[in-house]
Order: structure tokens, then sequence, then C-alpha cells
């Protein structure tokens, strides 16, 4: 495969709510599984199975496709030391790596920052959604933040007629020029970041043909816009993209609502994987999926509440699929306060794609040394 | 062209207020810059919003319980005040006694908690810190319910003391030490909140402030070289008379008002940028036993004030309510405020969920290449829209104005969105591409595209990202 060569890129789903973990790849061998879950549990001849043990929600019946190609690893039981199950917060510590304190400053931020220490490509992190996620901020770092790449850019409000020339107006007055003190020169240099990756990104669309017909979701058109920029080879290492808006906190009408939002997930992922593969662009790509933490043991009667310990997935060409880690515990003695307990520190995982696949050193990253995994 | 008091108040608008239409500043002008002053200072003389008709339209308003209705809810005030300093005062002290939605027992409580501030915000700095301290969003924030007598929780009395009232240190100085903090987190022991009510069947409930004397730690305490058995409020008595709070508010003020400064970790070893007008400040919280609106008063009627223009960055909150003040929609009620109101957050400022509890970093920092994108299309697409109220009004203006030569329209076109100058290469740029478009017809469609499309080139510019 030729695109071996090329930089190894990490793009990253974030599966914002929390996405419960009990259904996603479920412990049917074990009856405390359905002990607790009366009503909102996935029947054991439903259950895509992996061994005697577990196996996947039919939902990810796309995912289950992709792990029997050994593409998948399943990381269980991930978390961090004292869960927190506040959504912000958990998902700021997913960003931040910074459990204890409250942090500013998002693990590929600095990842981007020691790639790219002079900023040279604006587009080495490029997030898809509207605002940026923690995750990718750091200051003095340029990421573009895309709410649809077939429109984005700079004054795209301006009629088609004009809309050039009033480009070509911006470019001349974001120009440096001298004397006009420090905060005026940052704004020029960001306004100028910004155009230029505008201006490559807009290249992306009609840089990329494929048969791939991805599905009328958010979701699926953010990982298609992965994959085009992806595709268009820009030097971007960080995609990143989010499911809709605190979309998977499935407190009530669970059954339905898990199933409809990973059948357009794990669809999404497998249309991303195929197109990768068509246009010879996956040798150099792994994809992260995580959530800021799994649910609650116990069902609520329609749903679950808010829980700690969930299951992310590490998908592409380079990883030795499998299961990676414990599925922790369904005994009672064994829950923290009626979740699961976490085994495997996300920072452990952090460290091994940034290490094993991006290849540099993830300790001031993560903020520390990890168990990394052998995913990779 | 706009008159220099025109000039001083679109300045002094932008900075008090959200900035102000062109007919508004002609007003403000005529009335005279000190009694504007003293309008802006007394909040109180102006009708406030009427909420029973709000909340019939967006029902949401009543209970406030979530993120994205409260951030509605404080845009569409931003909007539409006609108390335009109290709500500066409101964002000004939430951007320094930061709570945040990530961690907050109930939704409506860091709205309760911005409601204290608009009561509070520009009186008595001792009744403020003490309606901080008995706030249950804060008390909740920053752990202090988890503060007790054999087992203190220093978060709240830490914060207090660095990021709320005192500041780390001053002219090269430490402020306090580590043993003033523990024993103002000894005297706050005891200040929590009461039981929730439960959720279930009752729905939610706000939390109260409850005193638990048998949590109070009673035993005597030294704090800033004053022994006794101080309660919090002992606490807050002394903080308010050292120089460094003084210094505290004051340069805050500055920062907040006047000019972008670095912020707050950086005070004790770099000095204010303009000390004489950090002492005038001071000099008002003492003369007037600790009191806001003297120094606000102070501040906007001083000459380094009136000469500090567009020293600072605009902030997003300002950017948004800015330019749907200037472009005159969401004045009532209708469809669409909530995509408006995240505008904000996707510039980067998640009201009522800063990132940490030092708030939001200011100043330049606002800026980055994805915000800045959000920030220019968002105020280009809104002052291209001809068909917004303000920006029809802009046109007619102009077209009974005669405008029919390129240079005067740009020159009218940067009056009108709060007497702005640009560099003469930048004016040039504009001038040359009005008059690519062929002659200026004062009246006809052409007229108004044109005047909308030098708008939308002129909130582009990087002179109008400030205030």
């Amino acid at each position: 495969m030729t695109s071996t060569k090329k930089d190894p890129v990490l793009a990253v789903l974030q599966l914002s709510g929390g996405n419960d973990a009990l259904n996603t790849i479920v412990p049917y061998g074990d009856p405390l599984y359905f002990d607790n879950r009366p009503s909102v549990r996935v029947p054991e001849e439903m259950v895509l199975k992996i061994d005697d043990k577990i196996g996947f929600n039919p939902a990810l019946a796309p995912m289950k496709d992709l792990y029997d190609q050994g593409k998948v690893a399943i990381i269980l039981g991930v978390g961090y030391p004292n869960p927190n199950r506040s959504h912000f917060r958990s998902m700021d510590i997913w960003h931040t790596c910074e459990p204890e304190k409250v942090g500013s400053e998002g693990w590929l931020g600095r990842a981007i920052r020691d790639l790219d220490p002079t900023g040279e490509n604006v587009l080495t992190g490029v997030n898809f959604g509207r605002g940026l996620p923690r995750s990718l901020a750091a200051p003095g770092v340029p990421v573009a933040s895309v709410g649809n790449l077939e429109t984005y850019g700079v004054l795209t409000g301006i009629e088609d007629n004009q809309r050039d020339e009033a480009l070509d107006i911006f470019s001349r007055m974001y120009s440096p020029a001298m004397g006009r003190g420090q905060v005026m020169d940052y704004l020029s240099h960001t306004g100028m970041d910004a155009l230029k990756g505008a201006d490559i990104l807009s290249t992306a669309p009609e840089k990329y043909s494929s048969t791939v017909e991805y599905g009328n979701n958010s979701v699926a058109q953010y990982m298609r816009n992965i994959a085009q920029t992806h595709i268009a080879d820009f030097g971007t290492r960080f995609l990143y993209t989010t499911a809709p808006y605190n979309s998977f906190d499935t407190h009530a009408g669970q059954m339905v609502g898990h199933s409809a939002l990973w059948t357009d997930v794990s669809a999404a992922v497998r249309d991303f994987q195929t197109d990768l593969v068509e246009s010879d662009a996956a040798g150099n790509m792994t994809l992260l999926v995580f959530t800021e933490f799994g649910r609650r043991v116990r069902d609520n009667g329609s749903g679950t509440d808010h829980g700690s310990g969930g299951i992310a997935f590490v998908i592409g060409e380079n990883v030795k699929g499998g299961v990676y880690g414990e599925y922790p515990s369904l005994e009672e003695n064994k829950l923290l306060e009626g979740d699961l307990q976490f085994n495997n520190d996300f920072r452990g995982l952090y460290s091994t794609l940034l290490e094993k696949w991006i290849g540099i050193d993830s300790k001031p990253v993560v903020g520390g040394s990890f168990e990394q995994m052998d995913f990779i | 062209m706009a008159s220099p008091d025109i000039e001083l108040m679109a300045h002094l608008m932008r900075r008090a207020g959200f900035g102000a239409t062109y007919e508004e500043l002609e007003q403000f002008t005529a009335n005279g810059y000190e009694a504007t002053v003293d309008e802006l200072l007394s909040p109180m003389e102006q009708p406030d919003l009427e909420m029973d008709l709000l909340e019939r339209y967006f029902i949401d308003w009543k209970e406030m319980n979530a993120l994205e209705v409260n951030q509605a809810y404080l845009t569409y005030r931003m909007i539409n005040t006609k108390r335009p300093l109290q709500e500066k005062m409101t964002l000004f002290w939430h951007g320094i006694f930061c709570v945040g939605n990530s961690k907050c027992e109930h939704g409506a409580q860091i709205q309760h908690q911005l409601d204290m501030f608009r009561e509070k915000g520009m009186g008595s700095f001792p009744e403020l810190l003490l309606a901080l301290s008995v706030d249950p969003a804060m008390v909740f924030y920053l752990d202090n319910c988890m503060s007790h007598k054999d087992a203190i929780n220093e978060n709240f009395g830490r914060e207090l003391l660095e990021l709320f009232a005192m500041g780390v240190g001053m002219d090269g100085h430490a402020n306090y030490t580590e043993e003033d903090v523990k024993e103002c987190a000894r005297a706050f022991t005891g200040w929590t909140i009461a039981n929730a009510i439960p959720r279930y069947p009752y729905g939610r409930f706000p939390s109260t402030f409850a005193f638990n004397a048998a949590d109070h730690d009673y035993g005597e305490k030294t704090f800033q070289g004053e022994t006794g058995n101080f309660n919090g409020d002992d606490i807050i008595e002394i903080i308010v008379k050292q120089p460094s709070a003084g210094r505290f508010i004051a340069r805050h003020l500055y920062n907040f008002f006047v000019a972008d400064e670095p912020q707050i970790p950086a005070w004790q070893d770099t000095p204010p940028r303009d000390m004489n007008a950090i002492k005038e400040m001071e000099d008002a919280y003492f003369e007037s036993g600790y009191n806001l609106t003297a120094m606000l008063r102070v501040l906007f009627n001083s000459d380094w004030f009136k000469a500090a223009r567009f020293e600072k960055v605009k902030s997003p909150a300002e950017t948004v309510a800015g330019t749907m003040r200037l472009v005159q929609d969401f004045t009532s009620p209708k469809p669409g405020l909530h995509p408006i109101a995240m505008e904000i957050r996707y510039m980067g400022q998640d009201l009522m969920n800063p990132p940490t509890v030092e708030g939001w970093h200011t100043g330049q920092e606002w800026i980055d290449s994805g915000t800045l994108v959000e920030r220019i299309n968002f105020t280009a697409d809104q002052m291209g829209n001809v068909d917004l109220p303000g920006v029809k009004a802009i046109i007619d203006r102009l077209a009974s104005e005669g405008i029919n030569e390129a240079s005067a329209l740009v020159a009218r076109c940067l009056d009108m969105v709060g007497a702005y100058s640009l560099p003469d290469e930048t004016r040039g740029y504009l001038v040359e591409h009005i008059e690519k478009s062929g002659d200026l017809k004062p009246g006809t469609e052409s007229f108004g595209g044109i005047v909308a499309q030098t708008l939308q080139l002129i909130v582009a510019t990087q002179e109008y990202q400030f205030a």
C-alpha cells in the first residue's frame, strides 16, 4: 500500500452525552446484566456475539463487520479515577487530561503544537462542527473549525459575483503592515491564517470523488467531511467531530433512541472506512470513538442515568483488532456508587495513540506516564 | 462626518453598554456626556424588561432550567435592556466571580446569581462579597458546602482572596499568606446550602443558603494581622479595607472598561498600564466607603477613559449583542433567538459556563483562526441583510443625505457602525471597490446593496474587532 508512507493521521469522533457502555458491548454472558436491566436491555438472542461473554448491540452491526475484519479495537472499562458524572466536567477531563484541577488547554492542541510549533500548516488540526471543542484548543495553535465544508470560508454571506473581490480586499486589509502594534499584528496574522485555511479547505470537495453514499445525518456528513479533507492531503494530522449536542444522554426512551443513534454512527464509521479504502487513503488513518462516561448499571425503567466506566473504539487498518481490557464487574460490591469501575485510564489510550501511531512523546500531552495498550 | 462629541459618545456606549445606533448616539450627545454617564449609573431609573410578557412567549424563561435557555435570555437582555451598564456590570462580575454550568446543582442557579449581580453589582463591594459568599451557586461551585469544622476545604477561602477580592499580590509583594487562606476558609465553615427538595415528584427547586452553626469553627483566627473569633462576614470586613481590595477592583474595571491589560495572575509583578488611573479609582473606592458606582463615575468621566479609543478587543458577548443592537433585530420576542445566542458560544464565550474559575481569557485571546471566522461571518451576515430594520435605517439615512460619492459613502458607513475609522489604505480599498460598482444613485435598490456590502466589509476589518 503506497499511502503508508504518509504521515499518520488521527480522527476523533466524540459521542457527547455519555454512551451506555452496557448496551453497546453487551455483557450478555453475565446474569447480573439482565438483573440490573429489567427494561433497558438487549435480549441475548439479538446480541452479535464476540465470545461467550460479550457481544455487540445489533445496531452496531457495521462495526461488528469491521471487527470481524480485524480493524476494531474495543477498549473496555475506560475512564479515570474519581469519576465525575457531570457531562461538561467529565468531557473537560477527557479534553484536557486534567482530572484534578480545571484545565483550559486541550490534549490535541498540545499535540498540534508539538508537531508544528510555528503553526506553519494552519490545517494541522481541523474540527467539523460549530465552535471549537476544548481538546483542540491551545494558545497560539491555529485550528480551523468548519460548520459546513461545502460553504466554509470567510465572508460567506457576500454574494457570489462580489465575493472574490471582497476576499481580495480582505486579504489586502489583513496583510501585515508596519507599526500597528502587537495586537493588530496578531489579528492580521490570524485573519490570514483563517483565509489561507479556508482557501485550502474549499478545494477539498472538488478533489474528492467517491461511490460511497453517507447517511443524511450530521455524524455521517461530518465523517464524510473528514474523509474529504483527509483524502485531499493537506497535511492535516488531527480531524475531529462531535455527535449532536448531548444526544447520547439517554435518560429516557433509551431503547429506541440509543439504537437509532448507533445505527447512524456505525453506518457512518463503516462508510468512512469504505470511502478511505476506495481512495487508497485508509493506510495512514486511525479513528478514535469515545464518550465522556458510561451510564448507571441499573436502568431507571426507560433509560439510564449518568455513570462511569465507558467504552471506546479504535478503528483502522493499522489497528490490531480485538478486545482490550477487562469488562468491569457488575457485582454489586465491585461497583462504584452503582457504576462500573474503570480499569483502563483514558490517558493510557491517548498515550498509545500519540506514541505508537502519531509518534510523539505523550507525557507532556497527557500529563504523565500511563500504561500503554497493544492495539497498534 | 461624525463630530468629536458623537465619536466620544460612541466610545462611551460601546464600553458602558453594547453600542448604539447612530440615531441613539445623536440623542445621547444632545443630552450631554455627563448626563448620559449619570443615566448609565442610575439603572433603576430605567424600566426593566417586561418579564411577564416575555415569559408568555418564551415559556422556558419561567423556569430557566437549561443552559441554552438561560443563554438566550441573557442575550435578549443584552440586546434590549434599557439599563446597559447594569447588564455590562453583570457580565463584569460574571467573568470574575465565576461559576459554571459544568458544576452546578440546578440550571436556574447561575441565573439567580446573575440577578444578584444586577441588584448589587454597582453598589457596595462588601455587600456584594457577602451576597456572593451566601450565593448557592458559588457555595456549590467552590465546594464550600464540603468545608467542615473538622475537615476544611480551602477552595472558596482561597479564591475569595486570590480571584474575588484581593489578588495574589501587587507592587511586587504578596497580598496574603497561606495562613490567611486557611484562616479565611475556617471562618467560612458552616456556610453551606440547605438540603435540596428532591427533584421527584416536586420538580426542580433552587437551592438555598444555610448557616450550620454546628459545623462552624468558632475558634480564634488571625487574618491579615487581625485576631478574633471571626466569622465569614468579619473576614469580608477585613478584606474590603485592604489596599489590595481597592487595587483589585480598580485593575479589573480598567481591564474591562478602559483598555486590555495582562490578566489577574500577572498583577503581582506587572504594574498597571496607567498607575494614575488606578490611583484615582482606588481613592474613589476608599473615599466612598467601598462603593462601586463611585469608582465607575470617576472612570467614565476621566480623560484617560475618554482617550482610550479602540484599546480593547470586543468580547463575543459584546460582538453579538452590539451587532444585534445595530441591526435592530430581536427587539421583540420572535423565533430564532437561540441560534443568535449560540453564536456567542461559537465565538469562544460560553456564557454561564466559563472554562475555569479564572474566567475567560480576554483581549486578543478572544481571537483565534476559528473564532475570527465566526465573528466576521456572523457580523457580516447581519449587516448584509437589508431587510433588518437597523440596516434599512442606515441605507435610508444615507440615501436621504444624498450620498453619491464613494469616499463619502465609506465615511458615513463608518459613522453608522459607531464612528469607526480605518487606515487610509484600507479606506482606499473600499472606495475603489465601490467605484467599480458604477454610479451611486441614492434611493435605488443597487444603492442599498452597495451600502450593505460596504458595511459588511467594514465589520470584517481588524479595526472593527476592537471596541
